[in-house]
């Protein structure tokens, strides 16, 4: 599971087992928790997962196989400022591939990494629905479309002097 | 809430929706009841919002403020379609059509439109709503629209998606109203059934038939649910609907409910939809707050209540019996067939599953009648179908057709055709799981079975059109990339059959294709096809075989010639400078990343093809177009 060291607060863990407790009556609550776990947290480390799995009684790798199989969820963490780039076909087709490129070329990580500073992380998705303005990229909540490679390093730039 | 409090409510807000929905003249008049001299629509929808629409509603209330303006109505809406050029904002009673505004184009619609005496800003209309001598057309008369029959999208974009009220007044809540006190569940179920309406997730499914399955299987608790996980990337007519008119949703399953004997639904909706899933938890709220939802509904006696639950990135969710499991919280898995969910689905009890569109046509047919929907559309496909127009195509939008549209009505007119004027190729129909329909078929009437005669399918609505720029063997292995990545690995055909028919298309886009590999990959498809557990896989093999039965010229260019005509297969391309066009301005060897271009100044430069990565640093850096891929 995750190599980074864990480092979750008192107050995370507090939270946590609140959204377990709200959630453990309903059929099928494991979902629902994994996503509030990991709005907690940011990811979902293998000692979230335990805490997990002990308080519904049930097996760790039964959480491990769902968190594993979805891809919204994620194993390792994020990094502060996370940059996603569309490769939904309305976004191929319009050459997001070359923006993802150019990103990973600014940011000299691959997608799916996060680098060494803890700073950006790269992810590519499946279609944000915005296929008015592809191609499309998505840092943090902020939509960027009508994207050429050139002006990708300008917007990261934005990032990194926050 | 009962009927008498439905009607009064209902009627609360009659006249503001009726101001968007009539004609100029009568508008204007009708506009005095309203208290609001005008309404400003302004799409909420995640097209226009990832525009900053909400820059522009912000930008309106702060004029308002310092104008004085306290007479005039703003409303974010769903969306209106035509997302290319948002964001979109009409104005009512005149129906001025804005488009891709900002906020200093808000300020400015304020300042010189929206205050008392004031004028429509033609400059900001969208072009086509305005004529050469400078009067202003109906945007309903606009090819985009002209050509387009909304159904299904009937309330998106005409009402506020976060106010119940406007959605009671446009008529939602109506056709529950009347089930639940006029029909028995069998004349619910005979009336879906007569209206031919069949499942808009792709399969073309009768929805009637459905339902008289789950009725009659045996079972104390039935469920009834909603697949809101619109997989297909390019495809978000599902989206739009829960962000335009979630109400219709809630109702609609609401009258299932009634019709197969269940008191719980659920909506299974993606978590990459934040918009949409804020709107529902907003209508069901306010639906459980007004007794729309929950015990005794309208004083009927029927319960029935829905809850949400988020996928989290799993295309195969998208398959009947994965999302049920994946409701259950559990992995994504399908299983075999049968027992169908009609009989047994989710935990174990018969449940009903249809998908966003199919819900959002129920209330039309109810209130309507079957009649009325089985006179839309062609012989065996009724109603209309919602199509996510992306790709090459200048109105990349939302558009709604009566069935049996032809592919070219839609490209050409409501789509304004491809950009750039180049050709159209191909368009691709039902994702991952559809094929392409080429040019040679560009007069095709779009329903169900025409489609699966050529060789795609409807599939949800995704419609993605593609330029003479489009290689059609990199297209498949785009498809390919995606099945593989999405395939759940439970049964081996699909698992272990994406992944080789990968390597394959893989090779051949990298100029290392062999003649033998068209047969190979023939044959994997054929095993995927009649051996995989689920649609996903069977359907997986698709994009390729349909570009392989239209375009076999492209993957045999491929091939043997080691090219690609259209010029997109990086390994297939070298990079060239044309001396003619090169002013030797130094600027590609400058950021040539590999050292590949020489040339002295002012002369023509050159690249060295053994130290080319072909990474095209130098195509974007260059000013006068002189570097060329061939």
């Amino acid at each position: 599971m995750s190599q980074n060291s864990f480092n979750g607060t008192n107050e995370q863990e507090k939270a946590l087992r609140e959204v377990i407790a709200k959630h453990r009556s309903e059929r099928g609550c494991l979902m629902p928790i994994l996503h509030e776990a990991q709005g907690i947290y940011g990811y979902l480390p293998a000692e979230v997962q335990t805490i997990i799995a002990e308080e519904l009684n049930i097996p760790l790798s039964e959480v491990y196989g769902v968190a594993t199989f979805y891809t919204q969820f994620s194993l390792q963490p994020k990094g502060k400022h996370r940059v996603s780039v569309c490769l939904g076909t309305a976004c191929y087709v319009k050459g997001s591939d070359k923006i993802l490129a150019a990103v990973e070329r600014e940011l000299r990580i691959s997608c799916g990494e996060c680098t060494p500073d803890g700073m950006f992380s790269i992810d590519s998705c499946r279609c944000v629905g915005a296929c008015g303005l592809a191609p499309v990229m998505i840092v943090d909540d902020d939509v960027y479309g009508r994207l050429t490679e050139k002006d990708v390093p300008g917007i990261l730039k934005k990032y990194m002097e926050e | 809430m009962t009927v008498q409090e439905l009607e009064k409510r209902a009627a609360k807000k009659a006249d503001l929706i009726k101001v968007r929905r009539i004609i100029r003249e009568q508008a204007e008049a009708l506009s005095v009841n309203t208290g609001y001299r005008k309404q400003v629509l302004v799409c909420g929808g995640t097209g226009c919002t990832s525009s900053s629409s909400l820059k522009v509603i912000e930008q309106l209330e702060a004029s308002f403020k310092e104008l004085g303006i306290d007479d005039v109505l703003i409303v974010k809406t769903g969306c209106f379609g035509l997302c290319a050029l948002g964001p979109i904002m009409i104005v009512y009673p005149e129906g001025a059509f804005y488009s891709q505004m900002t906020p200093e184009h808000a300020k400015t619609v304020a300042e010189k439109h929206l205050v008392k005496g004031g004028n429509i800003v033609k400059e900001l209309l969208y072009a086509p709503t305005v004529h050469e001598d400078g009067s202003v057309i109906p945007f309903a008369e606009i090819p985009f629209y002209k050509h387009q029959m909304r159904i299904a999208l009937r309330n998106c974009g005409v009402i506020a998606a976060e106010d119940i009220d406007e959605a009671l007044a446009a008529g939602d809540y109506q056709a529950l109203k009347k089930v639940l006190f006029e029909m028995t569940p069998d004349q619910v179920i005979d009336t879906v059934l007569a209206s031919g309406l069949r499942g808009r997730g792709g399969a073309g499914f009768p929805t009637g038939r459905k339902w008289a399955f789950t009725k009659a299987s045996q079972g104390d608790v039935k469920y009834v649910c909603c697949n809101a996980d619109e997989g297909d990337p390019g495809a978000f007519m599902d989206r739009s609907v829960l962000e335009g008119d979630p109400h219709t949703v809630l109702e609609a399953m609401t009258i299932a409910g009634y019709a197969i004997g269940a008191h719980q639904g659920y909506i299974y909706v993606r978590a990459e939809y934040p918009i949409a899933v804020e709107r529902l938890n907003i209508a069901i709220s306010q639906a459980r707050e007004a007794g729309l939802l929950g015990k005794n509904i309208l004083d009927s006696g029927f319960d029935f209540d829905i809850d949400i639950r988020l996928g989290a990135g799993a295309f195969v969710c998208g398959e009947e019996t994965a999302l049920m499991r994946s409701i259950e919280g559990g992995r994504g898995e399908p299983r075999p067939r049968p027992p169908f969910p009609a009989v047994k689905g989710l935990f174990d009890k018969p449940t009903l599953l249809n998908n966003v569109e199919t819900w959002a046509n129920i209330s039309p047919i109810i209130l309507n009648g079957a009649e009325w929907f089985a006179n839309i559309g062609t012989e065996k496909s009724k109603g209309t179908k919602v199509f996510a127009l992306g790709g090459k195509i200048n109105n990349v939008g939302l558009v709604e057709v009566p069935m049996g549209t032809k592919l070219s009505t839609i490209i050409n007119d409501v789509g304004g055709g491809i950009p750039h004027g180049k050709k159209f190729k191909a368009a691709q129909t039902g994702g991952p799981s559809g094929g392409c329909i080429p040019a040679k078929y560009i007069d095709i009437e779009m329903d169900f079975d025409n489609l699966v005669a050529i060789g795609s399918m409807m599939g949800s609505g995704g419609l993605i059109v593609m330029d003479e720029d489009t290689c059609m063997v990199d297209i498949a292995k785009f498809y390919l990339e995606f099945t593989a990545d999405e395939s759940c690995g439970k049964c081996t055909p699909c698992r272990i059959g994406t992944k080789r028919m990968l390597e394959l298309l893989t090779k051949i886009t990298e100029g290392n294709g062999e003649e033998e590999d068209l047969e190979n990959i023939k044959e994997i498809a054929e095993h995927m096809k009649s051996s995989s557990l689920c649609a996903l896989g069977q359907s997986a093999p698709n994009p390729i075989l349909s570009t392989l039965a239209h375009f076999e010229d492209e993957y045999v260019a491929h091939i043997r010639d080691k090219h690609c005509p259209a010029g997109v297969c990086k390994s297939l391309l070298n990079y060239y400078i044309n001396p003619d066009k090169c002013r030797g301005c130094t600027l590609c060897a400058r950021n040539c990343p590999a050292n590949a271009i020489s040339g002295a100044v002012k002369n023509p430069h050159e690249i060295d093809l053994k130290k080319c990565i072909k990474c095209g640093q130098c195509i974007s850096h260059c000013k006068f177009n002189a570097i060329e891929k061939k």
